[in-house]
């Protein structure tokens, strides 16, 4: 084997497993934006309008679907949950789908169901309420998006 | 506007794992990855041959396609059980191992060349061993994703976990040294020309049951705290479990002498105590602790010997590997070690261009000295920086996941396997004493590629729940057949007849 073809093989491996290396960074990264670009395939769920609370909603991004469930405040801060069709349970049980340590939250406390597009905000009889912005959640209420669902120190929004 | 404008599928219509539109799965960057990395094991085998027999055979690439069989069997089941599972971590995780594969061939190569022996076939020697290994550890790996569908399941068997973890960590201590004992550790089991290695999977059901007992105690360990000197110390009572792992750690530093291990074990407890409780204060006692018991150990050591006699040598090879009592001796492996990454130094000689067999236990302990002469600072960084993406992965996947008990194990596994890489690469690079650590996934060995399988197997598992549609728990739907919901708060414990 010449020293030329060696030589090439020698470096050749090690330009390559770093190219590999770059390459695994650059997935994850794409992965990291995917969810904040994330175009629109679903089309504009229109629909419950109307039914929004007399809070100030009206800074709530209408005429997107909610694709995200992100907690802003509380021990969970930061979280996302991608939102599929399945409701989405919250409470300190730790079967529910977010379960937040929070003393003031209940074991079931609150659910988030989706219809035709729209998700709903339901107290599921917790001791500390659920709010929706302001106002406290009696019954199913829609829940626009950008707007904060307070359940104990916590804060959740949906996100497009 | 009477049509309702949602032409996303009915997922119920389609099984159980329909998949959301819009949220990516990301499989085929995975399956992408893993050509790019399986050819990079080709090359590297295609490399050794021409520097070690001035031409290159024409089976060259039949390790590089049998392991990537293997590799695509496990990203099938992925696909099938796990589809929203991390897309990066099977690939780096497959380069390390093919790596590792090809490295020990070329080893065995050499040898043979040696020795004048003919030159072993693919599925001889310790590269073809290793080989057979991946095989058993990627079946376990499949299995581990079909069996646990959800990784909070696992926490239902938490305690019989912890039990087993513990008699798996003492029976190399209990056993006679003639059954237990290589190169001065205790940590083997012996049937002959076969040994495994318990501890190695004792970590892995340490971590579950760890995680299970922080998310319960995590509360009265994070709030009831005194405040001194600016941290949150826990009361005393509640130092208790603490104090019986590190005492735990100290008696198999003492019985199965080996400084690794001890570390090993505690780390990951003081970790998840970190994680669980998010209180700086435990860092700190920890490593206090462990200092502190480390520097008795080596005191003990020197005045007295006997069961410390181990660890105080192996000390002193660390502070001074040169020194003339050592160097042909106990410390020659290590010197040897140093000397193959010195004549490596930034690009190294080249795949099977170097001189790994003079370094004693190059196949284990010493594999990433061998790898280093011949790929050098520059490739040595590279794999390392798979290790760091690996680990990253697996702290990514603990933070996203919904469930604390997810959180915490995802979190422990993925540390255990940082600390891992850490405690053996500084062993080796004079960071650290040396202690007999197999490096993960590259060693030759079986019970460390088996155990290291799992541990990623059940990193894709919590990674695809929490980067998954959240279901609540894939198939389960509500419907006829759902099991009841537990309604009270308290985590319900199955007790099995």
């Amino acid at each position: 084997m010449p020293e030329f073809v060696l030589t090439v093989a020698r470096f050749g491996f090690l330009i390559l497993l770093w190219i590999f290396v770059f390459t695994v960074v650059g997935v994850i990264r794409r992965d990291l934006f995917a969810g904040a670009r994330s175009k629109s395939i679903v089309a504009s769920p229109r629909g419950v309008g109307g039914a929004i609370l007399q809070g100030r909603p009206a800074k709530a991004k209408r005429g997107k679907a909610a694709r995200q469930l992100v907690v802003t405040a509380g021990q969970l801060a930061g979280t996302r949950i991608t939102l599929g069709e399945a409701p989405i349970t919250i409470g300190r049980a730790e079967d529910s789908t977010l379960v937040i340590t929070d003393d003031f939250a209940s074991a079931r406390h609150a659910r988030l169901v989706p219809r035709d597009g729209q998700w709903f905000v339901e107290d599921l009889g917790s001791t500390n309420g659920t709010y929706l912005d302001r106002g406290k959640v009696s019954g199913p209420t829609p829940v626009p998006l950008g707007v904060p669902i307070r359940i104990g120190r916590t804060s959740l929004e949906l996100r497009p | 506007m009477t049509a309702p404008a949602v032409p996303a599928p009915s997922p119920s219509s389609t099984g159980e794992l329909s998949r959301i539109p819009g949220l990516k799965t990301r499989r085929n960057a995975e399956l992408g990855l893993l050509g790019f990395a399986m050819l990079l094991v080709a090359t590297f085998g295609w490399t050794v041959e021409a520097n070690q027999f001035d031409h290159v055979t024409s089976t060259f690439w039949v390790p590089a396609v049998l392991l990537s069989i293997l590799f695509l069997g496990l990203h099938v089941v992925v696909r099938l059980t796990a589809p929203y599972a991390d897309p990066v971590l099977i690939p780096a995780v497959a380069l390390i191992n093919g790596i590792g594969v090809a490295f020990l061939r070329r080893l065995d190569i050499a040898r043979a060349i040696a020795n004048k022996d003919p030159i072993p076939g693919i599925f001889a020697g310790t590269g073809g061993r290793q080989l057979a290994w991946t095989l058993a550890s990627l079946i376990l790996a499949a299995v581990l994703l079909l069996v646990v569908r959800d990784h909070k399941a696992v926490s239902r068997y938490a305690y019989t976990l912890g039990l087993v973890g513990i008699v798996l960590v003492m029976i190399p201590a209990v056993l006679p040294g003639s059954l237990s004992e290589v190169n001065g550790a205790k940590l083997w089991i012996k049937f002959g020309s076969f040994s495994i290695q318990p501890g190695e999977f004792a970590k892995l059901a340490l971590v579950s049951f760890f995680a299970y007992y922080l998310v319960r105690k995590r509360e009265v360990l994070s709030l009831a705290s005194h405040r001194f000197l600016g941290l949150d110390f826990p009361r005393g009572r509640d130092l208790g479990p603490v104090v019986t792992v590190w005492l735990l750690s100290l008696l198999v530093l003492v019985f199965e002498k080996d400084l690794g291990t001890a570390l090993m074990y505690f780390g990951l407890f003081v970790v998840t105590l970190y994680v669980a409780t998010e209180r700086s204060s435990w860092l700190i006692i920890g490593l206090l602790l462990f200092f502190g018991g480390v520097y008795v150990a080596y005191l003990l050591g020197k005045a007295v010997g006997g069961p410390f006699a181990n660890f105080y040598d192996r000390a002193s090879i660390w502070l001074d590997p040169f020194a003339p009592q050592y160097i042909d001796k106990e410390g020659y492996q290590l010197v040897q070690g140093l000397f193959g990454l010195g004549t490596g130094g930034l690009f190294g000689s080249g795949p099977g261009a170097g001189l790994p067999g003079s370094i004693p236990e190059v196949r284990t302990d010493f594999i990433f000295a061998g790898l280093g002469e011949e790929i050098g600072l520059f490739g040595l960084s590279a794999l390392l920086v798979t290790y760091l993406l690996i680990v990253e992965r697996g702290l990514r996947a603990a933070l996203a996941v919904r469930d604390s008990f997810g959180k915490l194990v995802a979190g422990g596994l993925a540390f255990t396997l940082g600390l891992q890489v850490f405690v053996i690469l500084g062993g080796i690079t004079g960071l650290i004493p040396l202690t007999g650590q197999t490096t993960p996934f590259l060693s030759a060995g079986g019970s460390s590629l088996m155990a290291n399988w799992l541990l990623v197997a059940m990193l894709l598992r919590i990674s695809n729940a929490a980067r998954g549609p959240a279901a609540g728990g894939g198939p389960e739907r509500p419907g006829p057949k759902k099991a009841p919901t537990q309604l009270h708060g308290a985590m319900t414990e199955v007790i099995k007849p």
